[in-house]
């Protein structure tokens, strides 16, 4: 198992940052990573070089317009060598790993936060306990952002391959998210209010701050449910999105475990909440035992000066 | 008229405590549920019956203890119940447990495959996408609403917003909460469950490459710094910035 291929992670027509940190996973497991870039314009792909991969193969096709699963299984498929797969543990790479694995009859390992040679570690039932496999061949991972360190850029050997694969879905109509405000699950740093923020126009405390920080705003399902202004592509948790941010800040929010399966393995959490017992404290690296009121207007501030 | 199946999955209730024995979860004492996604999995089926015809089959894959869930679909609504398995299988790593059901699927006859976005207990996302590979079919995805307009039009998540994509032909969808509301099992679906026979069946599975290791509670946090009043949300930022370095 010395080969391995990486699936880049594309975001807006780039090769996302994430991309360099699946190198060192890639190293990590004594593999040469191959660097695979889905595209339609293979420049992208020169920026798609790090220090300890091999070479990078652009796979050029016109199904990589937009996501369709199938095409760009079959795409990728025919043009990567045989060996390990590696791709970002976003929602829409772990579904293609699946669909790469699945073609070649490989295993599939996702959400992979430690590796040990040929050991992986992921979370299960919803974070409440970690789960370490052993793979005997090759395999298929995706692996979370924020824990491996990214690779150093590198110039890359580039080839082109054109490839594409029968599109099985058409796309009718693209739904533009309402707000220009960065998704949850896209986001390094996130803030969240729960049902404590008492009504959604007072989620704008939240959004100001998102604004300094260049951050997300999620939601608790409570408010989610009691609100209509709060929809539920912004909630965090078990039927919500799982997040990975460096720094989540829950505001008036108690720590239920559904909302803690979703983001206890953020980097940092800040927690402002009443209630000094209130569950959230428990996974807080920071808590701040008083009320939103009292408290968004001097974070603010204080950030704002920061940042400034 | 569509041939409709929907995996269901018997999963520990989310809000049951995960123990962990020795280097293994001990799961004897917790609820068991159907996996929560899979619920919407099954209210999309439905709709789907009741827009195009066809019958719906929930499918699972375990040992006889699952028969539960499948009496639970049952009683909200589904026609026909069927168990796969066989007692000479090992672990199945996710290769075993796709191939097992898309070889269920094809026995049964399926055409379209609901499912959940992800299980409460893997939290993979792989079995949706992996058997529609195998069956050679399309997918989608992390679905929040389906309309049934002649094909199937699936509201799934795209770059900046959200995609509406029409599927023709046989197809897995994959659920995510969105806005359906569930429908609840009655009385007469219930005692329905009650005297409905579970089909089961076996299938081949390929050996496992991947085998558990061990199972560990998650690493604990060392405590955090605790602060009184609004006013140590100044103190709380600097932190952020020099002792986190996070902004
Ligand atoms: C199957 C299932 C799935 C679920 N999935 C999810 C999920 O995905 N995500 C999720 O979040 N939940 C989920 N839940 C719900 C979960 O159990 C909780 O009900 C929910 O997380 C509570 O949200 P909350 O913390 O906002 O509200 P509450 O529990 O009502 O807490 C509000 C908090 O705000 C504090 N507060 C009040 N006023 C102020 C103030 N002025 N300033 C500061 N603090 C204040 C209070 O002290 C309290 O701690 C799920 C539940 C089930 C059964
Ligand atoms: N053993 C199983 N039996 C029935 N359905 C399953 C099984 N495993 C997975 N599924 C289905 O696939 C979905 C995703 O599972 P996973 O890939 O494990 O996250 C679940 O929500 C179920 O709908």
């Amino acid at each position: 198992m010395s080969e391995s291929i990486i699936i880049a992670e594309t975001s807006k027509g780039a090769v996302a940052p994430v991309t360099a940190e699946l190198v060192s996973a890639a190293i990590a497991m004594g593999t040469t990573p191959t660097i695979i870039v889905p595209c339609t314009d293979s420049s992208i792909a020169d920026n798609a070089g790090f220090e300890g991969a091999g070479r990078t193969i652009a796979v050029k096709g016109g199904c990589f317009e937009n996501y369709d699963a199938s095409s760009w299984a079959a795409a990728i498929d025919a043009a990567a060598p045989a060996g390990t797969l590696l791709a970002a543990a976003t929602p829409q790479s772990k579904d293609l790993l699946a669909r790469v694995a699945a073609r070649r009859g490989l295993a599939v390992v996702q959400d992979v936060v430690a590796i040990n040679g040929s050991n992986l570690t992921s979370p299960i039932y919803s974070g409440k306990a970690m789960q370490t496999v052993a793979l005997s061949g090759d395999a298929a991972v995706s692996v979370r952002a924020n824990i491996f360190p990214a690779a150093n850029a590198s110039g890359a050997d580039v080839s082109v391959v054109d490839q594409s694969g029968d599109v099985a879905t058409a796309v009718q109509e693209i739904i533009a998210r309402a707000s220009a405000r960065l998704d949850v699950a896209e986001a390094n740093i996130i803030i969240s209010g729960g049902r404590g923020m008492g009504s959604p126009d007072n989620f704008s405390h939240l959004e100001r701050i998102a604004d300094v920080l260049g951050a997300a705003v999620g939601a608790s399902r409570a408010a989610v449910d009691t609100w209509d202004d709060i929809p539920h592509s912004m909630q965090v948790g078990q039927t919500g999105k799982t997040v990975n941010p460096n720094l989540y800040i829950a505001v008036g929010i108690s720590g239920a475990i559904q909302h803690l399966a979703g983001m206890r393995s953020s980097k940092y959490i800040v927690a402002i909440n009443k209630d000094a017992d209130a569950p959230i404290f428990a996974h807080a690296d920071y808590g701040i035992v008083a009320t939103w009121e009292e408290t968004l207007p001097v974070l603010e501030s204080a950030l704002s000066a920061m940042m400034a | 008229m569509p041939n409709i199946v929907v995996l269901v999955k018997r999963v520990p209730d989310t809000n049951a405590r995960i123990v962990v024995n020795g280097d293994r979860v001990d799961l004897s004492a917790v609820k068991w549920v159907i996996s929560p996604y899979d619920e919407f999995a099954i209210e999309t089926a439905l709709q789907h019956k009741e827009a195009a015809g066809g019958s719906v089959t929930a499918l699972t894959l375990g040992p006889a203890a699952a028969d539960k869930v499948l009496k639970d679909a049952k009683a909200i609504g589904v026609d026909e119940i069927t168990r796969v398995w066989d007692d000479s299988w090992g672990e199945l790593d996710s290769n075993g447990i796709q191939s097992a059901l898309a070889d269920a699927i094809g026995q049964i006859g399926g055409e379209v495959v609901y499912c959940g976005k992800t299980a409460a207990d893997t939290g993979a996302g792989s079995t949706g996408p992996g058997i529609a590979e195998r069956l050679g079919w399309a997918s989608v995805s992390n679905v929040s609403d389906v309309a049934f307009d002649g094909g199937i039009i699936a509201t799934a998540p795209a770059e900046g917003g959200a995609a509406k994509v029409a599927v023709s032909g046989n197809a897995v969808i994959t659920c995510d909460k969105g806005s359906i509301k569930v429908r609840k099992p009655n009385v007469k679906g219930i005692m329905m469950a009650k005297r409905a026979q579970v089909n089961v069946i076996s299938a081949a599975v390929p050996a496992a490459s991947v085998t558990v290791v061990s199972q560990s509670p998650p690493p604990a946090k060392p405590a955090g710094k605790k602060y009184e009043g609004g006013d140590s949300a100044a103190e709380v930022a600097s932190l952020l910035r020099d002792e986190a370095n996070v902004i």
